[in-house]
């Protein structure tokens, strides 16, 4: 009723092509906005903030990273958690080497070293699809983790072989280091998550975005049009590398404050990807919605469990939250196949018409 | 289909709803809330169920049998970490608001974040004999705690019982050693000291790092152990990579009473390589076995009555022991923190100070049931570790046999490594706060 554009008349193709064309979406995006940087800060509770909406926002942006890559161009990679690990990594690397360099400044740029990494490993794409291409990508996976743990130069030879996040400010304000309040971590994330979904946005909606979803579709066929995969393939790779890279960055410096190199193993490339799936091939807010179940869920069932005041013993919560969201896992993809942005999408499409659907 | 979105509406509130509720203190005003970050689940669940078990098993005892600590009940409470840092954090960040009094953090992984989140948020880290080994160093790190020994202890104690079985250390000139370890933190921290002991006696070291992945396929380590002969292998392993390893060893004909192990291998690792782990040894502070006091009362006042879910034939284990001695510091700081605040339901900042003025002496051993299970312990303001000396033990086919006297750890070759790595940690870490808390006059 309320979700409707009867009355609202588009007069120019900018105002067609636009990325959000109905009136109602645009402020319900304004309103999740404002909800996000003012109600949250300040409604919820540390808890919260620390556990479920800073590691949300790191995931869904790395979940971007891989939707780039997989989503839209086609190209399934098993490297992310890798790609995270060189991000994180290269962040560490920056910001002891100039420590007077703006944290902000150090998580971006490390990223384009990211992009770099995964360009390199992007190479063979060329030459192999799919599944192969998946392998391929596995072994990136394997040769940086092993980098992570041999190379002693990129923890800065610490005993402990881990990353020990230093102290950094912004504005006076400290945003990494056991001092940082969790408001001015999620803010900080939020910006720069924002930030790059926004950049992301435009980027797919655009030439670029175009010509990766016409490799994606059919490889010859973009060939035949003049779009040169190589390029695109690469260019596909060094994005979704940076925003992997930026999410490992945010990972370690702004939610674990402290990072051994096992953190970036497979299992983090398997978790992004099933993100990745259950949120929506080829869409970004599938993304956030993926990085909401998969991490969320378990978080939201075992307080869940607590706060009904039963009396269940800690493994058999986590039992219990594995076989769940195992099973709803299994549900979501038996309702809808391609993933939670799809079902959103067709609930908005029911809104549309209701109450009269033909 | 009109149905699947109310589907997915109703679940979108409900995950939003749960999420959002706030979590409430669960400890009421006269209770000491102690967490216990355990892992029953997961691929460490082998190691981490006993010790778990042993952990909550004593602290419950207490509860039942003396009523807490000093009248004050303990809240206990079990969050499980899957020995996993992403849920260990999280299991962190939900104990932090409910004033826990301590945290063990049971992984190298969690415990290094924890570290700097200690004296932010005056929760002490009591990270029992694992971690990060610098931490011993007090001055620095005032607020983690990692007795009875570290890691660097452990090697020089492993260390000067092959020199002895070799008739004095100058007599390994010339042999070669080899080690395998987890190649991560915990195992690559000893290497500059072995490497630093080759230099100064001689031998050869040769390193046989186990990637964490790959901890069930040690044949590749195995077969360069075969071809490098080594006269003797030592062993720094945890979860699967311990019976791994000895089934290993056993493969390749290793003879077993030359392969040595830091402290964490269980029964369980030994008996899976079946008759042929006979002979292999490995480090350890405190006893195996039922035969205690302490035993008693926990079989009288918890397992007899079902308060637990402790798999019986765990009583007594290796790794159960390990758990209750875990439990018994906590408690032994809390009573020390109670004498000397004067208050009952004392805070994390007071345990703090507990541990630093922990002394548990022979007498006060005997009084808790475990004389002749473990070795006296005392804390002090600069030294939160006390580098006890250690003992060998044998696995004797069916259960660990002790072989030695308690070998002192050679601190005149940690004490300089500590002290060095105390202060590459704060000079790295730039900002890190200077020492303010004040000393106890007792420690």
């Amino acid at each position: 009723m309320l979700y409707r554009e009867a009355g609202q008349f588009k007069e120019s193709y900018a105002a067609d092509m636009a990325i959000f064309p109905i009136r109602q979406d645009r402020i319900g995006l304004a309103i999740i906005l404002v909800a996000a940087f003012v109600g949250v800060p300040l409604a919820a509770s540390d808890f919260v903030l620390a556990v479920v909406m800073v590691p949300l926002l790191i995931f869904a942006l790395a979940a971007i990273g891989l939707n780039i890559l997989t989503g839209y161009t086609g190209l399934l990679s098993l490297g992310t958690g890798g790609f995270m690990g060189v991000g994180a990594f290269a962040c560490y690397k920056l910001t002891t080497a100039f420590p007077d360099l703006n944290i902000v400044v150090c998580i971006l740029t490390s990223g384009v070293v990211a992009s770099a990494v995964g360009a390199v490993f992007g190479l063979p794409s060329l030459r192999i699809k799919g599944f192969y291409l998946a392998v391929a990508t596995l072994s990136a996976q394997f040769f940086l983790d092993w980098c992570f743990v041999r190379i002693p130069w990129l923890v800065n030879h610490n005993v402990s072989g881990a990353i020990e996040v230093p102290i950094r400010t912004l504005f006076g304000v400290a945003v990494t280091g056991p001092n940082a309040s969790p408001q001015v971590r999620y803010l900080v994330i939020l910006a720069i998550v924002t930030f790059l979904t926004w950049i992301a946005s435009n980027l797919l909606h655009g030439r670029v975005g175009r010509s990766f979803m016409a490799v994606r579709d059919m490889d010859i066929a973009a060939e035949l049009i003049g779009i040169k995969l190589y390029q695109t393939k690469l260019l596909a790779f060094a994005v979704s590398s940076y925003y992997c890279g930026v999410a490992g960055a945010l990972m370690v410096f702004l939610w674990y404050g402290s990072a051994e190199p096992a953190v970036f193993g497979i299992d983090q490339s398997f978790l992004i990807l099933f993100m990745v799936i259950i949120g929506c091939l080829g869409s970004l807010v599938g993304s956030f919605f993926g990085a909401a179940l998969i991490y969320g869920l378990p978080i939201a069932l075992r307080n869940g469990l607590g706060a009904l005041g039963l009396q269940i013993p800690a493994a058999t919560v986590e039992h219990l939250t594995l076989m769940t969201v195992g099973g709803l896992i299994v549900l979501f993809l038996i309702i809808e196949p391609h993933g939670l942005a799809r079902l959103w999408q067709i609930g908005k499409q029911k809104l549309r018409v209701w109450p009269f659907p033909y | 289909m009109k149905k699947t979105s109310i589907v997915a509406v109703a679940l979108c509130a409900a995950i939003a709803a749960t999420t959002a509720m706030p979590v409430v203190p669960a400890s009421a005003q006269e209770q000491i809330y102690v967490p216990l970050f355990t892992y029953r689940t997961g691929p460490f669940s082998g190691s981490g169920i006993p010790i778990a078990e042993g952990m909550h098993d004593y602290l419950e005892m207490l509860n039942q049998r003396d009523g807490g600590i000093g009248g004050v009940k303990l809240a206990i409470e079990e969050c499980e970490t899957g020995y996993d840092t992403k849920k260990g954090i999280e299991c962190y960040e939900s104990v932090k608001n409910k004033k826990p009094v301590v945290v063990n953090p049971w992984s190298t992984g969690i415990t290094l974040p924890l570290i700097a989140r200690a004296s932010v948020d005056k929760v002490p880290v009591l990270s029992m004999a694992y971690g990060l080994s610098a931490s011993a160093v007090g001055d620095v790190f005032p607020w983690v705690f990692n007795p009875p020994a570290t890691y660097w202890d452990g090697l020089s104690m492993i260390l000067s019982y092959i020199g002895g079985k070799e008739g004095g250390l100058e007599k390994l000139k010339g042999k070669t050693l080899g080690y395998i370890y987890l190649d991560a933190g915990f195992g690559k921290e000893p290497i500059p000291l072995f490497q630093q002991f080759a230099k100064d006696y001689g031998f050869n070291l040769k390193l046989y790092p186990v990637a964490a992945t790959e901890m069930q396929n040690q044949s590749a380590q195995w077969l360069n152990v075969r071809r490098d002969r080594p006269d003797y292998m030592v062993l720094y392993g945890w979860g699967a990579l311990n019976p791994t390893a000895i089934k290993e060893a056993a493969r390749v004909n290793f003879p077993m009473d030359k392969f040595v192990s830091i402290w964490w291998p269980g029964e369980d690792d030994a008996r899976s390589a079946g008759a042929a782990a006979k002979g292999f040894k490995m480090l350890n502070w405190h006893a195996v076995g039922a035969d205690f006091p302490f035993i008693q009362d926990i079989k009288k006042h918890v397992t007899d009555k079902n308060l637990t879910q402790t798999d019986k034939t765990h009583i007594g284990a290796l790794l159960y022991n390990r758990g209750v001695y875990n439990s018994m510091l906590i408690a032994e700081a809390i009573r020390t923190a109670q004498g000397l605040t004067g208050k009952k339901a004392v805070s994390g900042e007071d345990v703090r100070r507990g541990l630093e003025s922990l002394d548990v002496s022979p007498a006060r051993l005997k009084e808790i049931g475990m004389a002749g299970f473990t070795d006296p312990l005392k804390l002090t303001c600069s030294d939160h570790n006390g580098h006890l000396p250690a003992f060998m033990q044998e696995w004797d086919g069916a259960k660990w046999v002790k072989i030695s006297d308690p070998i002192k750890p050679m601190m005149d070759k940690v004490g300089p490594l500590l002290a060095d790595a105390a202060k590459e940690y704060v000079e790295k870490n730039t900002g890190w706060p200077k020492r303010t808390e004040a000393c106890d006059k007792s420690s």
